[in-house]
């Protein structure tokens, strides 16, 4: 006897048709799963027999094959327990062919017969929207995220809840969306007190989406600032926030109750981090810190510490806005266009740009700290900004202005840039030809002082790009000290 | 490889109780640039941002004034005192610890092609001498004794800045000593030169004034009135001032791009 299920395997973020055949045939009792399944996928054995045996359905007896066609895609995860179980179950009779195969399904098996949650719930139902299955049958707690495709999900707490819908003698149950805290409060601007300069880059940074970069001894309030970046973000648009969402999905970082990311995503991996956690891939092909930092904030705190290999990876998604993880058998594609914010110390020792300290490094260790960072990468930053140490006077001042009024000026300023460009008055153009000529500046750093100057004009409400603007945004450029030793 | 023998040598250099036995040249500038008026600006490798200011402040002014501006292409002071004097398209001259083929430290290369392109680099020691310790304080020797002035900008206590000063007092040559920070180690070996009698250095004129060199007229001054209220952050310009946050980081560019300031570590201070 032969029935099918259907569910979906992810490529990356991408997913595709997975059909679950199981045979049965005389012979010893046996379950041999087939076509390339991975380690966990082979444990389904175990989980969907207990499984079965769990809900008081019976274990169909002689020689049992699953196929898991195509067979040369690579097979991941325990998201196939549910399909196996259930073609298993649909081959010996227990519940209708013909209804399984309108339906996809997926989730993991517990050993009492309980469905748990899997990753990538998003992307297994935008494959069946795609496939025209108008139902997913998925863990009670993943109906949610699998709405979100636009396919009506189907939630099940138990194997036997599955049986029973499919026999047609249990209506889906009805599920909601939670009402609990979907995201917990952003930090707020006002705890910063001084740092005048060091918001008023954050600000430029959020209005124009620029890459970040703030330098100053320990202790200074550099990540407090960067850390507050996200509160003064723009929410996201419908369409980046399920592409946020599939990938955070995918990642299993999804609030059950809560899917849809509808705010800018902030990572801050840390500095031990290899390359494969910040690119993406690894033996499973996971999206790195960089894609899951799509449309939001990557912070690296302390960039001069990370391994120079994984800065370097940044280089190809901080140009592409994606990630291309190259295998043997084949490449996938990423989605990574992040906002870059980086904090260091001046120096190894830390005490460079603080008056308070005396700096013990050598020349040379200072040289090998400022070489991890490559000219390239170095460029790529459109800020770069010195946070030296406020004073005792400052740190007793009132709290700074909050975020919610910085963020206003900021959705105004992107509506702005979105509308139409400010242009160069002559007199800026001036400005920035003697700047060019006075300061090394290369063809790059021209540009980017150009687009800085943009969005400060366009912070300002300005319809042309003044002087003003112009030497604003030269102030930001990366001081020579940093990049030759 | 052109080189000039003991006897070809300029005469302040001659003059030294043990000159070099040759002096090997690289570079487009003439033999004779080494007996022009010339000023040694030395200092620590790892210096401050004050002191890098400084050392490339004076290093335009006095090459801007005809003086040429001897140092040992080291990181740091040396590297800037050569790179101020390249600004202004002056004279240039590095003297080498190692041989005249090596560029040496590697990080300066770029530097020591665009002093070639000008100016001129020497050394005592032949192609293919490897740079050593002991080499540098014998390389200071010729330093000094190429300049009837040596400017120490920042030295800590035992500093080769200070061995250069050594040998020009030795020679009794004017040793100048740029005032820093008494709580500052890297000021510890200037300020200590300064209590034992080497000429504070406030700007370039004062050298330009001891060589008998009429200094080229100032330029033009900027009305800024930010520019009376450094050295200082920018975020204590915005308290000080009251002026926007924009207005004043806008304000300080200007400067910078008129060379009037410059930064460092977070702090703006005028360099002229």
């Amino acid at each position: 006897m032969l029935a099918r299920a259907v569910t979906f395997a992810l490529v990356g973020l991408e997913p595709r048709r997975v059909e679950v055949e199981a045979h049965i045939q005389g012979g010893a009792p046996s379950l041999t799963i087939v076509g390339l399944a991975d380690r966990a996928c082979q444990e389904a054995k175990q989980r969907v027999r207990s499984g079965i045996l769990s809900a008081e359905l019976d274990f169909p007896g002689g020689r049992v094959t699953v196929n898991l066609a195509p067979a040369e895609l690579k097979k991941e995860g325990s998201g196939f327990d549910l399909p196996i179980a259930l073609a298993l179950l649909a081959a010996s009779h227990q519940l209708p062919r013909a209804r399984l195969a309108e339906h996809a399904s997926c989730g993991e098996l517990a050993l009492d017969g309980r469905l748990r949650r899997v990753g990538g719930v998003l992307a297994v139902a935008e494959g069946a929207r795609r496939d025209d299955l108008e139902r997913i049958v998925c863990p009670y707690e993943a109906c949610a995220e699998a709405a979100l495709a636009g396919v009506e999900p189907v939630g099940v707490r138990h194997l036997s809840d599955a049986v029973a819908y499919l026999r047609g003698e249990l209506e889906p149950p009805e599920f909601v969306v939670g009402n609990g805290k979907a995201r917990r409060r952003p930090l707020d601007l006002a705890d910063v007190r001084g740092q005048e300069r060091g918001r008023r880059a954050l600000e430029l940074a959020a209005a124009g989406r620029h890459n970040l970069l703030l330098g100053g001894p320990p202790g200074t309030g550099k990540t407090m600032l960067a850390r507050r970046l996200p509160g003064i973000l723009p929410p996201l648009e419908e369409e980046q926030a399920l592409e946020v969402t599939r990938i955070h999905s995918v990642a299993g970082l999804v609030d059950p109750d809560h899917p849809l990311i509808g705010y800018a995503p902030f990572r801050a991996p840390h500095h031990s981090a290899s390359t494969a956690a910040i690119v993406g891939g690894g033996p499973r092909l996971r999206p790195g810190e960089a894609s899951l930092a799509h449309r939001g904030v990557l912070l690296l705190d302390e960039l001069a510490e990370f391994q120079r290999p994984a800065l370097e990876a940044l280089r190809q998604p901080l140009e592409d806005g994606e990630l291309v993880v190259a295998r043997a058998a084949g490449s996938v594609r990423f989605p990574a266009r992040f906002q870059l914010v980086g904090t260091m110390n001046l120096c190894p020792c830390g005490a460079r740009g603080d008056p308070g300290a005396q700096c013990s490094c050598s020349a040379q260790r200072l040289a090998r700290y400022r070489d991890k960072l490559s000219r390239a990468l170095l460029d790529r930053f459109d800020l770069v900004v010195t946070v030296p140490r406020a004073r005792a006077l400052e740190l007793q001042a009132g709290p700074g202005e909050a975020s919610d009024p910085v963020r206003a000026r900021v959705v105004g300023a992107r509506l702005r840039l979105a509308d139409c460009t400010p242009k160069r008055t002559a007199a800026a153009d001036e400005l920035l030809t003697r700047a060019v000529e006075r300061l090394p500046l290369s063809g790059r750093g021209r540009a980017k002082v150009a687009g800085v100057a943009r969005t400060i004009a366009a912070l300002a409400a300005s319809d042309a790009v003044l002087p003003e603007h112009i030497a604003e945004a030269l102030a930001y450029r990366a001081p020579t000290e940093l990049a030759t030793p | 490889m052109t080189h000039l023998r003991r006897r070809e040598l300029p005469p302040l250099l001659r003059a030294i109780h043990d000159p070099p036995a040759r002096l090997y040249l690289r570079g487009s500038g003439e033999g004779t640039l080494l007996g022009q008026p010339a000023v040694a600006i030395v200092g620590a490798r790892a210096c401050s941002p004050y002191g890098a200011q400084v050392a490339r402040m004076l290093g335009r002014d006095l090459a801007a004034a005809g003086v040429v501006v001897v140092s040992g292409l080291a990181r740091g002071i040396d590297g800037e005192a050569h790179r101020g004097a390249l600004e202004t398209d002056g004279r240039t001259v590095a003297v080498l610890g190692c041989g005249i083929d090596r560029d040496y430290p590697a990080a300066h290369t770029t530097l020591a092609q665009l002093i070639c392109e000008r100016s001129l680099i020497v050394s005592e020691y032949e192609s293919g001498v490897e740079p050593a310790p002991w080499r540098f304080p014998a390389r200071n020797r010729i330093i000094a004794g190429l300049c009837a002035a040596t400017i120490v900008v920042e030295a800590r206590e035992r500093s080769g800045a200070l061995i250069t000063a050594d040998f020009a007092l030795d020679e009794g040559r004017e040793v100048f000593a740029v005032p820093g920070e008494i709580t500052s180690a890297l000021s510890a070996g200037t300020n200590a030169l300064l209590r034992l009698g080497a000429t504070p250095l406030t700007a370039a004129a004062d050298v330009l004034e001891s060589l008998g060199i009429q200094s080229p007229p100032g330029r033009a001054a900027h009305d800024n009135p930010i520019l009376d209220l450094l050295p200082a952050t920018a975020d204590e310009l915005v308290r000080k001032t009251g002026l926007a946050v924009g207005e004043v980081i806008a304000a300080l560019a200007e400067l910078d791009v008129a060379g009037l300031a410059a930064e460092g570590d977070g702090i703006y201070r005028r360099l002229a």
